[in-house]
């Protein structure tokens, strides 16, 4: 299963936390600048798969190789970018600072004064800085606090942030979460767009497969213990789903493409404790 | 005995830094405002105000008990801030940013505090009461600082400004965004916790001159005013420091020629430059809106 240019590739992978077994016999392989989904219902351990892929949770069972070496090792190449989080509306500290401590904020020391004048390796960063920026279409705002940002704006400067080392990995934590509709559509075009344009592959746990699904290389549907890759077209079927969920399950395709999973266990009402496992990230 | 203020300034100046107690508070304003500007950015940036203000309070009982079993005040400041900081470091949870952890922190940080202020008033009754050494305790002494006072200030202030040099980007990066440094191996609950015993230290410091009450005017009102008129890390940190430099020597030469407590002078000036700077963002800000 294993291929010399897969970015990351896990083999038959199972985790489990806290004794209790979220998922196991998950394959996946992905290559350079494919676009991958981990879909699911809520509570199934959809971000458990990227702790394991940052190496801060080990996998139960089978083998995960991270940009060909084990999880966690490979760390400066890869762009995370963790569930949503919103930024104070009073923090006075500047978009493009916060790209910036993406690229140098695990550093020890502070940045001399007027150190622009003189160093080399001051000015090409700020040249990253400014070009990732461009990239992710945030000029007209990075200078502003980010606080007086909007949920879009935010997200496309922390995308950046992610994107500053040029990382080959891009693991996002469901980066359209809490997003209105248009800005959900901008900034998956724009992971599809970093895709394509860096070569960059990304993984991307997401709550609502619409929103990317014409983009998307693969799918990995993790069902209470189950799991099932592929294809979006081959994962997310009646067939597929039924098998995976244990109950009837049906799949419905709108008249605009879009997918509708009807008759899963999952209870709207849920919906409020989504992020309750915010927090373990902090740890 | 002060000559009062004459319109010349360099005869005033001379005649205030004829004295050694005056030029000995100047010198240790220039090494607290430095060191209060610094830490209370980040402080203020970590919204650990409050955090501060209870390390502060302990500050209080820890000089009160170190007078009563007859050591001097300051290493009460510093056992206290330092041991109070500690203690809220260890027991709060997490890095202590997010929303629910800066609930359960600011609870225990307020026990910490109250429980404090009950230590202070115990020990001052054991100590007799006296209410002299209560008003130093709480609005402190700038004009009695001696020479030993402004070299342990020093001392204090550049091993605690060496430190924070040191960590400062990581503690920058921790404190915007913990869940991506925690992800790029930057340790936030370590830092976290040198963050607070650096800060216990400030307080301690600074206490020692401002009293535990006013600590905040020095530490907190410079860096607010500062965030509020920049939101560029550097030039912001810079104007907290100048900030500080300038209500602390223009408080101290008011408070030689008015006659008036430091406490109260250094804090109006701070104050004062704090409202100007709101002011002057919300008359922009209404301008631009009324442009566009």
């Amino acid at each position: 299963m294993t291929t010399d240019d897969a970015v990351l590739s896990l083999h038959d992978a199972a985790v489990s936390v806290g004794g209790r077994l979220l998922w196991s016999g998950v394959d996946l392989t992905v290559r350079p600048g494919e676009f991958v989904a981990v879909l699911g219902p809520n509570g199934v351990g959809k971000s458990t798969m990227i702790k394991v892929l940052l190496g801060t949770l080990p996998a139960a069972a089978g083998s995960v190789s991270v940009l060909g070496q084990r999880p966690g090792a490979a760390g400066e190449q890869i762009g995370y970018l963790p569930q949503r989080r919103n930024f104070d509306a009073s923090l006075r500290i500047r978009g493009v600072d916060v790209v910036r401590l993406g690229l140098d904020g695990d550093r020890w020391g502070v940045p001399l004064p007027f150190s622009r004048r003189f160093s080399a390796a001051r000015r090409a960063a700020d040249e990253r800085v400014r070009e990732v920026i461009d990239l992710v279409g945030a000029s007209a705002y990075a200078h502003r606090p980010i606080g007086e940002c909007s949920g879009g704006e935010q997200q496309r400067l922390l995308i950046a942030q992610a994107l500053v080392r040029k990382p080959r990995l891009l693991l996002l934590d469901e980066p359209l979460d809490s997003l209105d509709l248009p800005n959900q559509a901008g900034i998956a075009a724009l992971i599809h767009r970093i895709c394509v344009q860096e070569s960059v592959a990304v993984v991307m746990v997401a709550h609502d497969v619409n929103p990317i699904l014409s983009y998307l290389d693969r799918v990995v549907y993790i069902v209470g213990g189950g799991a099932a890759s592929g294809p979006a077209a081959e994962v997310i079927t009646t067939e597929t789903l039924t098998r995976l969920y244990g109950t009837p399950v049906e799949v419905l395709r709108a008249a605009d493409g879009r997918l509708v999973v009807v008759g899963g266990p999952e209870a709207p009402a849920l919906h409020t404790d989504r992020h309750g496992d915010r927090h373990e990230a902090l740890r | 005995m002060n000559p009062g203020f004459t319109w010349n300034i360099i005869t005033d100046i001379q005649w205030m830094w004829s004295l050694p107690s005056m030029v000995n508070a100047f010198r240790a304003g220039l090494a607290v405002a430095l060191l209060a500007g610094v830490v209370g950015w980040f402080m203020v940036l970590r919204r650990q105000s409050f955090a501060g203000h209870s390390i502060a309070i302990t500050g209080f009982p820890g000089a009160a008990v170190a007078v009563y079993l007859g050591a001097s005040a300051t290493l009460g400041y510093f056992g206290f801030c330092v041991g109070s900081a500690l203690l809220i470091a260890v027991l709060a949870r997490g890095s202590g940013t997010g929303a629910g952890e800066r609930a359960h922190s600011s609870a225990l940080i307020a026990v910490v505090q109250a429980f404090a202020l009950a230590l202070g008033a115990v020990f001052l009754d054991l100590y007799g009461g006296f209410l002299s050494s209560t008003s130093a305790f709480l609005f402190g002494d700038f004009l009695g600082t001696t020479d030993a006072d402004v070299l342990t200030l020093v001392a204090v202030s550049l091993a605690v400004l060496v430190a924070m040099a040191v960590i400062g980007r990581r503690l920058l990066f921790a404190s915007i965004d913990p869940a991506v440094a925690v992800a790029r191996g930057v340790p936030v609950r370590a830092l976290n916790i040198l963050f607070l015993v650096l800060l216990g230290a400030t307080v301690a410091e600074v206490s020692k001159l401002t009293g535990s009450l006013l600590v905040f005017a020095l530490l907190v009102m410079p860096a607010a005013t500062a965030q509020v008129l920049t939101a560029r890390p550097g030039l912001s940190l810079l104007l907290t420091v100048v900030l500080g430099v300038f209500v602390t020597w223009f408080g101290l030469a008011w408070a030689y020629f008015g006659n008036q407590a430091t406490g109260f002078t250094i804090t109006s000036l701070a104050f004062a430059c704090y409202v100007l700077a709101y002011a002057a963002k919300s008359v922009r800000r209404s301008f631009r809106l009324g442009v566009a």
